[in-house]
């Protein structure tokens, strides 16, 4: 009996919030492309820049607050800088879509042209990020580091496996909870975010109500960046921030987006979570977990990893390729919001 | 002179100004990797200058034709096949039988749920048993002398012959890609592309016993004569003697001998980068005729009638979907040649470096600022891009060193000079934008049966007008075909 839950524990903490805290994040970045997609129909090459700008702008406030002395320990300091990350990213994205997207939506190009825009824009964000801050590993976060550690934990039940749970990862899960329910009364209830839909579902149609499309443009923007700040900030705190890790996202979270239903804000969610247990529980090495479970016989030789570490962007992608063979639409059917 | 002579022959003067203000030795090697990227950004153009067709996934293109230059050209290790060559052929196998049972079965069994499970079922036991038959012998090719070796080898085949094979293994990539991604959305495409670049990248890194991984191939075999070998070389000798008569013979006569050996060393280096940019001229000139020959063709003109309207090609008879595919894999083709040049003129193949806003988006910036569909326009991109890549580094260094010395030594002048290189990312991104807004043909727009370039959709600058031939949003059944 205790081996099992030996074994389950050892799950959870391996398996289980990791993938939890990962999945938030990618649902965060997936959300903000899906937005983009619904509203401004382009695919957002730019995202993982923006949530890297993001993180950048949260971190210089968290520096000034840190050496201001202000902080909110045992919460990390970043959490009160993120209003100015989120400020500083709108301000970002609603300038790039003013001098660069509104030209082309005036002249209704087609989606591709965007994408290259988007490019472009990328790697802009890109020189900036590298150029304010630098290519390097940076760390920001600071306070208290553990919700629960492992040896309190094994303390306190008496098993011999522990669970950690990083106060990076709680924040990641509840902040991410609560901004997927605030954006979706936001989407359902409000006018704007009515407004937003609406357009999202028929441009010709929400134009003749009376929708204004700049409105809609900008408000759309303003959550983009929002999303991108607060997960680009959580992944951060959560891993460690490098410009060039934003840019791999984009792999993971372009994926979540279709497998959910591009366009689709549940679709992004439930697609951030599918990759991310996905990508964690094929290169977990389950040896120990079967140690547990079986005879000492039976113990496992090899390390029982499926797939290693350095192929996690294969996982993504080969549920990308299956998702658009067997149903290119994705789960949730996409493209409304 | 026409536009493109005019182009051409500034690009030429500024190669010579950095001969002249740097060195020549900078100005060739300049040269060469703009004749590489000329040849890249050739093959990006076939995919979205003829088809409209958004890769992003160059990198993955162009590393698999460094693939080819280590697996063609390096010498065979002793032993690697021995010892584990046999069960690799047998993993090999078995990996190809269980994705034709999986095909199989895909086709045999009526939709659902049962032959989902049958299918994953039947993947998933291939590749536990393929990986029982891999896994030891990869690590039996692995521990042969990890120093040096460590990997199954190449053929000792003459590199030249590499370049067609890094072709080839960038095509086989494009028809696995393209058999997925093609016919769905075209951003699909895209995110396809940029997913198989990471992995192909990734397989690169980490599979030691194919290529070494980050361990690095190094002492590739060369095309061309070696400095050392040169400098020994009595014709050689002589022809940078005579070259230089008349300031050798300027000299004191004690000095002369130390001056001409100097001389021969300088020369030699000059002359192997020649050797280099004469033959990637050559494979430049051989793939720009040939795109030219094939735009200009019936098959040409159906690609642009493809890619201008979908829908009324498709309406003719055309099959757009094939076609799409053909054209991926052709310029997928061209990018791996290209690949495997960039490996044959670095002599080694390092893994580590492929990164893909140098080796995806930068190639994209040269196309769309060299002017999408027009194959001069490409080359030109490439050369231009290129050089103010290269080129912005110093240039920027030297602008914020200048900017910021009236302020004297402090953290901020020390931040911006290690960050100044970082800049050039942001000027690229600036530079396709501009191009984009203000002149979207690109520097040598595309010209069409002698006429103006008519610009339509898929295009990076159409106009409205021509923009009212493909709906604005894709029609939703693009999206929704299995």
């Amino acid at each position: 009996m205790t081996d099992l839950l030996n074994a389950l524990i050892l799950l959870a903490n391996f398996v289980l919030v990791p993938a939890l805290s990962y999945g938030s994040q990618l649902a965060l970045g997936a959300l903000g492309i899906t937005l983009v997609y619904g509203v401004l129909r382009f695919s957002n090459f730019a995202h993982g820049d923006t949530m890297a700008f993001g993180a950048m702008a949260t971190m210089l406030a968290t520096w000034w607050l840190q050496s201001a002395g202000v902080g909110i320990a045992p919460l990390p300091t970043a959490l009160l800088a993120l209003p100015f990350g989120i400020a500083a990213t709108a301000l970002l994205c609603i300038g790039f879509d003013r001098a660069v997207y509104r030209y082309y939506r005036r002249r209704s190009s087609p989606p591709v042209v965007f994408v290259i825009a988007s490019v472009g824009v990328m790697f802009m964000v890109n020189g900036i990020v590298r150029f304010v801050i630098g290519p390097d590993d940076r760390q920001f976060a600071d306070g208290a580091r553990f919700i629960m550690r492992a040896r309190d934990f094994k303390e306190y039940t008496g098993l011999s496996e522990g669970l950690t749970i990083k106060v990076s990862q709680g924040m990641t899960i509840v902040i991410a909870a609560a901004l997927v329910a605030a954006l979706f009364w936001f989407l359902q209830r409000t006018r704007t975010g009515k407004a937003m839909r609406a357009f999202a579902d028929n441009e010709e149609l929400a134009l003749l109500s009376g929708i204004d499309p700049g409105r809609v443009v900008m408000v759309t923007w303003t959550l983009v960046a929002a999303l991108a700040a607060i997960a680009g900030t959580l992944y951060g705190l959560d891993k460690s921030f490098k410009p060039f890790t934003y840019f791999q996202l984009l792999l993971p979270m372009f994926a979540a987006a279709i497998v959910g239903g591009i366009g689709q804000p549940a679709g992004a969610i439930a697609g951030g979570f599918v990759i991310a247990f996905s990508e964690v529980t094929v290169t977990y090495a389950y040896k120990k977990f079967f140690a547990y479970l079986l005879p000492a016989a039976w113990e496992p030789q090899g390390l029982m990893q499926l797939l290693s570490t350095d192929y996690k962007f294969a996982v993504s992608f080969i549920i990308l390729v299956v998702v658009l063979l067997v149903r290119p639409t994705g789960i949730f059917r996409g493209r409304t919001l | 002179m026409s536009r493109a002579a005019l182009a051409f022959s500034l690009m030429a003067a500024l190669l010579a100004l950095v001969g002249v203000m740097q060195s020549w030795s900078l100005a060739l090697a300049i040269l060469n990797l703009c004749l590489i990227s000329a040849v890249m950004s050739l093959g990006v153009n076939i995919q979205w200058g003829y088809a409209g067709l958004f890769n992003a996934g160059v990198m993955g293109f162009a590393a698999l034709g460094g693939l080819a230059a280590v697996l063609v050209s390096s010498a065979p290790v002793a032993g690697a096949w021995q010892a584990g060559g046999a069960r690799l052929l047998v993993a090999a196998g078995i990996f190809a039988a269980t994705i034709a049972a999986a095909l199989a079965l895909r086709r045999r069994m009526p939709a659902g749920g049962a032959r989902f499970a049958a299918v994953a079922a039947a993947l998933f036991i291939g590749c536990v048993i393929a990986r029982y038959f891999y896994a030891p012998a990869t690590a039996a090719i692995e521990a042969l002398n990890p120093a040096k070796h460590g990997n199954l080898g190449g053929l000792g085949l003459p590199v030249l012959f590499a370049w067609a094979a890094g072709g080839a293994f960038a095509a086989g990539a494009a028809w696995l890609v393209g058999k997925v991604a093609l016919g769905l959305r075209s951003d699909y495409l895209a995110i396809a592309t940029l997913g198989i670049a990471e992995i192909i990248v990734a397989v690169l890194k980490n599979e030691d016993w194919l290529a070494r991984g980050v361990k690095n191939v190094t002492g590739l075999s060369r095309p061309v004569p070696y400095e050392v070998n040169l400098q020994q070389a009595d014709w050689f000798v002589r022809r940078v003697e005579s070259f230089n008569a008349s300031e050798l013979a300027a000299l004191p006569s004690a000095e002369r001998a130390a001056a001409l050996q100097q001389l021969v060393i300088d020369y030699s280096s000059l002359f192997v980068k020649l050797c280099y940019a004469g033959l990637f001229a050559a494979v430049l000139a051989a793939l720009l005729a040939l795109s030219a020959t094939a735009l200009n063709s019936p098959w040409g003109r159906m690609m642009r009638a493809i890619r201008d309207n979908e829908i009324s090609a498709g309406a003719m008879g055309k099959n757009i979907t094939a076609r799409h595919l053909q054209v991926f894999i052709l310029g997928s083709a061209v990018i791996g040649i290209g690949g495997a040049m960039l490996t044959t003129l670095d002599g080694q193949f390092t893994p580590g470096t492929y990164h893909p806003l140098r080796f995806t988006f930068l190639i994209w910036v040269m196309v769309i600022v060299g002017g999408s569909g027009s194959n001069l326009g490409a080359v030109l991109g490439g050369f231009l891009v290129w050089f103010v890549w290269v080129e912005a580094e110093p240039a920027g260094l030297w602008l914020i060193d200048n900017l910021t010395a009236p302020f004297g030594e402090n953290a901020l002048r020390a931040h911006l000079m290690d960050n100044a290189q970082h800049m050039r990312l942001f000027l690229m991104g600036l530079v396709l934008l501009l191009v984009m807004r203000f002149s979207p043909g690109g520097i040598l727009p595309e010209t069409a049966g002698g006429g103006r370039a008519k610009k339509a959709g898929g295009k990076a600058g159409e106009s409205p007008a021509a923009a009212g031939t493909k709906t604005k949003m894709p029609p939703p059944d693009s999206a929704a075909r299995a």
